[in-house]
């Protein structure tokens, strides 16, 4: 239960990893309006040349990238199979009388499964680079607009951040529980399904109690130290945009050019 | 019938790499019928040791036999989880049950006992801890006081009729009338049911008072094991990693340093009492 990873930052000083989080934000977002923009196979090597450059300034290795396409893996080899099966074309390599292999369905296959790696990697780059608080503190400016429209901003960013901040907190103690309800003999281990969730009853109740417990803790703690929400809060680490991030946002919108250029010339 | 710890070294992993050895080269046995009492610095390994008496933590090098159940057969750990009592630091928070009744039975039920014996042993384990099985049984933990609550932990784990039990700081945030009702306990265990008492205490004075065993800890390694006179009469040591003497012994030191002749072996103001008797009536 320890190897749970969210949010999965690796720590760095890379030129990635100094840039203003609303910078890493929009950033990913141009990026994947890149991939969605491309409609055939080979166009995807610009975006994926994008994801390479920031690799390799992040300075991340790839094995990072790697673990996490591990989770999608069977939603891609499910997803590979099925364009294999559906999709209709003329060129066909392989007749088995109720279903033709075509040339068109295996290069959608590819393209389907390439498209949907492109992304999950683009959004790991962001959190590998970008710590949760960062992140956060990223979404709320971005968003703050919307505070016009009596949107709860602030709240939204806060909550985020607590529950993120909670998350190994309360890894530890469900192995703690899980320890002692171990010594007491229960077995989490056999059984069928049903008697396996049945045996989790142990560990999720005192965890939910506690967690109820902490966070009236941490309101009381917060409140006296005197929090009243967002209005007129100041921050310690203030978002500052810098000649870097104007760089960045430029080399990545000549990506985006040029990769507009490429598909209308190539129509 | 013993619980035999042979060359134990674990060291918890990151990532899939080993960090530096928790515990180092561990060799030593618990007799039945003691009271261990585990000292050592915060980080000194304690809590982790006492996770491999029952086998929640695999004993990779080195083994751990208990009454000749080798911890390291997986099939022997079931049997050893029912012998060896495990009470961790603020057992309170494991309470899940409707009601108090129902929480002290979990243990004996996963032992596969009958009803009868189920409910003979659950309204002992509630007596033995001072909760009135009457009053207590049908409440949910969840509306008792803080100390009710922890006695109706350790209730469930006794239960179990352990033969060893084990605690991990069971006396941490208890008030002094919660510390000695516990510490009683646990005497009237060891010598009404012969049961085998393990502590881990950050307390000196109540180690002195009520160990008959002091194994200390100092980064993963055995720093002594002996009996509590001679480990607390090793003051100058255990300051250096870290520990202290108890209060009494900390006082005969000091008269000593004033020139008042007083042997510092003394840990139990029992001790005390009985050399200034006699040195009374020498004089």
């Amino acid at each position: 239960m320890r190897d749970i990873t969210l949010g999965q930052f690796v720590a760095g000083d890379s030129f990635i990893h100094k840039l203003d989080p609303r910078t890493k934000i929009a950033m990913m977002i141009l990026y994947i309006v890149m991939v969605f923009l491309v409609k055939e196979i080979w166009f995807l090597a610009i975006p994926f040349a994008y994801l390479v450059l920031e690799l390799v300034l992040s300075k991340i290795s790839l094995r990072y990238i790697v673990n996490s396409l591990k989770p999608i893996r069977f939603l891609l080899i499910l997803m590979f199979i099925l364009n294999l099966f559906f999709t209709k074309g003329e060129h066909v390599w392989l007749d088995l009388r109720f279903w033709k292999l075509t040339g068109e369905a295996v290069l959608q296959s590819f393209f389907l499964s390439i498209r949907i790696v492109l992304l999950v990697a683009g959004a790991s780059m962001l959190t590998l680079t970008t710590s949760p608080i960062a992140l956060t503190d990223g979404l709320e400016k971005l968003l703050s607009p919307l505070k016009f429209l009596h949107f709860p901003v602030h709240e939204l960013a806060m909550m985020m951040t607590i529950a993120l901040r909670f998350v190994p907190t309360l890894i530890d103690e469900s192995e703690k529980i899980r320890n002692a309800q171990m010594s007491r003999g229960a077995d989490f281990e056999s059984g069928n399904i049903f008697k396996r969730v049945k045996s989790m009853i142990p560990i999720l109740i005192p965890l939910f109690v506690s967690s109820f417990r902490k966070a009236d803790d941490l309101a009381i703690a917060m409140e006296s130290r005197c929090y009243h929400g967002g209005d007129g809060r100041t921050r310690m680490h203030q978002l500052k945009f810098r000649k870097e991030d104007v760089f960045a946002i430029l080399v990545t919108l000549l990506f985006v050019a040029s990769l507009i250029v490429i598909l209308v010339l190539f129509k | 019938m013993s619980i035999v710890i042979n060359h134990l070294t674990f060291a918890y992993t990151q990532g899939g790499k080993p960090l530096a050895p928790t515990l180092k080269d561990l060799s030593f046995t618990i007799e039945a019928g003691m009271f261990l009492g585990i000292i050592g610095h915060t980080g000194s390994g304690k809590s982790t040791f006492v996770k491999h008496l029952n086998g929640l933590l695999p004993s990779e090098k080195g083994a751990v036999v208990v009454d000749g159940h080798d911890l390291s057969q997986k099939n022997e750990r079931k049997t050893v989880r029912s012998l060896v009592g495990m009470v961790f630091q603020y057992p309170e928070y494991q309470l899940f049950a409707e009601t108090v009744y129902e929480d002290v039975a979990f243990g004996p039920r996963n032992m596969k006992l009958d009803e009868a014996e189920i409910k003979n042993r659950v309204t002992n384990a509630m007596q033995l801890v001072g909760l009135d099985p009457e009053r207590f049984s049908s409440r949910s933990p969840f509306e008792l006081s803080g100390g009710e609550r922890r006695r109706a932990a350790i209730a469930g784990v006794l239960a179990m009729h352990p033969k060893y039990l084990v605690l991990d700081e069971p006396m941490a945030g208890l008030d002094p009338l919660g510390r000695r009702e516990i510490l009683a306990l646990l005497e009237k265990l060891r010598t009404e049911s012969g049961c085998t008492i393990i502590m881990i205490s950050h307390s000196m004075d109540d180690i002195a008072n009520h160990a008959t065993n002091v194994l200390v800890l100092e980064k993963g390694s055995l720093f002594l094991y002996d009996t509590p006179q001679n480990v607390f009469c090793r003051a100058q040591e255990l300051q250096e990693i870290g520990l202290s003497v108890p209060s009494i012994t900390k006082i005969c030191i000091e008269m000593n340093e004033k020139g008042i002749r007083i042997p510092t072996t003394i840990c139990t103001e029992e001790a005390f009492l009985n050399w200034f008797r006699e040195d009374m009536r020498h004089a």
